[in-house]
């Protein structure tokens, strides 16, 4: 099911945490909202539920505008971050529940509920399960049975609120994995909100970046993170430094000269550097380039990240050198980004 | 399982980093024996004074019996009526935030504080014949004061705020994700709380149950005043022991007392049994 966010606005009393929000997420699609707190991804999730309703703007699900349909009427499978099981009810009732509570008119018989809840038990891999109560899981064997519970009611679209947020480290890689495989099996059209961008580069399609309210960028790993469209996304998705320049006749300079960076489309005037730390060229002597003398040095796993000092305001970058590489304190080391780019000061 | 965890929980308690254990037990042996358990033992020791054949004649007594059967059936009949009422106040007053909430809050535990002979006063001269609720009710023939429905007109009084103080809190907790959840499953919103919201509400509920039920049997300050105590009709058992008191018939007193107690602890561990199966199964 393609679903279709138009122009959407939404306001709790005055403040308003999204700002004229446009998607469209395709049919058959993993996707991920990504930004910090409070930057309304929780938000647009819940308003394509139909949880809220958007102060201003429409909903569409294929054809169809959501907007009009209540909550029950729409549909979706929702995954909450801290599973919202029924306690009272074994794995195999809250599995069945979306399915019980049907009308009669279009519920399945008993033991055809039992069937699905088993089946769906072993897509999750919590087969014999069935009659625990949720107190008696583990939180990642809850989320799956919450995952489960969600993907009963055949959802037109899946939706997952940092689902794997109250996790601890290996098993959210591991369930990382494993909802690829689902996701990948079953083929529903799959929105999840996280605030891990390791989870979101990895698992999703494409990746929605936001920040207040607003999407910054829409794109597949590979876009968001060689081509950040946006000082935020650049500072977002993966390290990066940054570095106050200025733009002048199509050079890149530091304060009063030119440090070998041709920036031929940037418009004139204060700018800001962005360049990923692992991404740099070392050089041995400096003719229009980056040089500074290093401040700290720290061992980061397979490498060595070194705080320099720049120029004349002692501008602090960090970038990563091989670990068998002599800079000490106080040694000068000049350098030049391969890849990077420069936002003039008023984007920010 | 389960059969583990209940073997774990009769092991005798080892001292934890939580110190004070042997203390604060002691401390809770001497007081609940001083409070709770020397009174009660003298109550058995002066009824079983009476001999068999005496205290079986006093127990089978047809107004001993009527007693019992009023006082027992009137607090079961308020605790009930409470329990659907008073569960309806705590939703009210914790899910709808209206002008007043506070004032009609406070206003819940005025059946602790006021004096029960000042409720009973005040409750019969509304529900009497020539009461402002009461004068309603005559043309219809219905007679609550000095019969046993006004016993459970004050009973109600009394109990109300066990129910609403025991459930309230547990309202406060649910999560609203929980009830977000059902909506997106595609439940109704009867289904949501039949299914939902309702079974996770019932320990408190019963526990709320078992409060007002209990300080309904035990109820005598504000009921004898609007029961109008006709022996076999709308006599408690509680007035009953005072009148026999009076008479200076201890061994009766004592007697009828014992019964109570023991029908009420009876239904307490019932009770409580029930809420410990409930509580290990829904964790």
């Amino acid at each position: 099911m393609q679903v279709r966010v138009e122009n959407v606005r939404k306001e709790f009393d005055t403040f308003p945490a999204l700002h004229d929000v446009s998607l469209d997420i395709r049919s058959g699609e993993l996707i991920a909202l990504l930004g910090p707190s409070g930057s309304g991804k929780t938000t647009l999730l819940r308003l394509i539920a139909g949880l809220e309703q958007p102060t201003i703007g429409k909903i569409f699900f294929g054809d169809d505008d959501a907007s009009e349909r209540s909550i029950r009427e729409r549909n979706v499978g929702f995954v909450f971050q801290h599973y919202a099981l029924f306690r009272h009810m074994t794995v195999a009732d809250n599995i069945g529940f979306g399915l019980k509570v049907r009308p009669s008119a279009t519920r399945p018989p008993a033991e055809e509920i039992r069937r699905r809840a088993s089946t769906l038990l072993d897509l999750v891999q919590l087969s014999g399960l069935e009659k625990r109560y949720p107190a008696q899981l583990s939180g990642g064997q809850r989320q799956r049975v919450a995952l489960a519970r969600a993907m009963a009611i055949e959802p037109k679209v899946l939706l997952l609120d940092e689902p794997f947020g109250a996790l601890d480290a290996q098993v959210r890689r591991e369930l990382r994995r494993w909802l690829r495989e689902i996701h990948d099996a079953t083929g529903h059209t799959t929105v999840f909100v996280t605030h891990d961008q390791e989870e979101a580069l990895e698992l999703a399609d494409r990746v929605v970046v936001m920040s207040q309210g607003r999407i910054e960028q829409v794109g597949t790993a590979d876009e968001v993170y060689d081509q950040p469209n946006s000082p935020f996304v650049y500072g977002f998705i993966g390290d990066s430094s940054s570095l106050p320049v200025k733009v002048e006749d199509g050079q890149v300079w530091l304060t009063d000269r030119p440090i070998g960076l041709a920036a031929p489309d940037a418009p004139a005037g204060p700018a800001t550097l962005f360049f990923r730390p692992h991404d740099v060229e070392l050089l041995d002597e400096c003719a229009g380039c980056l040089a500074g003398t290093v401040a700290s040095s720290r061992r980061v796993a397979g490498t060595k990240r070194v705080e320099l000092e720049i120029g004349g305001h002692r501008e602090r970058v960090e970038i990563e050198l091989p670990v068998d590489h002599p800079a000490a304190q106080k040694s000068r080391i000049a350098f030049r980004p391969r890849k990077w780019k420069v936002f003039p000061s008023a984007a920010e | 399982m389960t059969t583990a965890s209940a073997q774990a929980g009769w092991r005798f308690r080892k001292p934890s980093v939580i110190p004070g254990f042997g203390l604060t037990l002691g401390f809770s042996l001497v007081y609940l024996t001083l409070i709770i358990l020397i009174p009660l033992s003298g109550l058995a020791w002066r009824s079983a004074s009476l001999g068999w054949i005496d205290f079986w004649a006093i127990a089978t007594d047809r107004r001993t019996v009527n007693a019992l059967k009023i006082s027992f059936g009137t607090a079961l009949a308020a605790a009930l009526i409470n329990v659907v009422f008073g569960t309806i106040v705590a939703w009210v007053l914790v899910r709808y935030p209206f002008p007043g909430r506070r004032i009609v809050d406070a206003m819940v535990d005025l059946p602790f504080a006021l004096p029960t002979a000042v409720a009973g006063i005040a409750l019969t001269s509304l529900y009497a014949p020539k009461g402002w609720v009461g004068s309603l009710l005559a043309p219809l023939g219905m007679k609550i004061a000095y019969t046993p429905a006004g016993i459970v007109v004050a009973l109600v009084f009394i109990g109300l705020p066990f129910v609403v103080r025991t459930v309230q809190p547990i309202i406060e907790e649910i999560d609203k994700e929980v009830e977000e959840a059902a909506a997106t499953l595609g439940a109704t919103r009867w289904q949501t709380i039949t299914r939902v919201l309702f079974p996770g509400l019932a320990p408190a509920i019963v526990t709320g149950f078992a409060l007002a039920f209990a300080r309904g049997v035990g109820e005598y300050g504000s009921v004898i005043f609007i029961a109008g105590n006709l022996p076999n009709v709308s006599e408690i058992a509680p007035l009953l022991i005072v009148i026999r008191l009076e008479e200076f018939n201890y061994p009766a007193a004592t007697a009828i007392a014992a019964i109570m107690l023991v029908i009420s602890f009876a239904m307490l561990l019932v009770i409580n049994l029930l809420q410990a199966w409930s509580r290990k199964r829904y964790g």
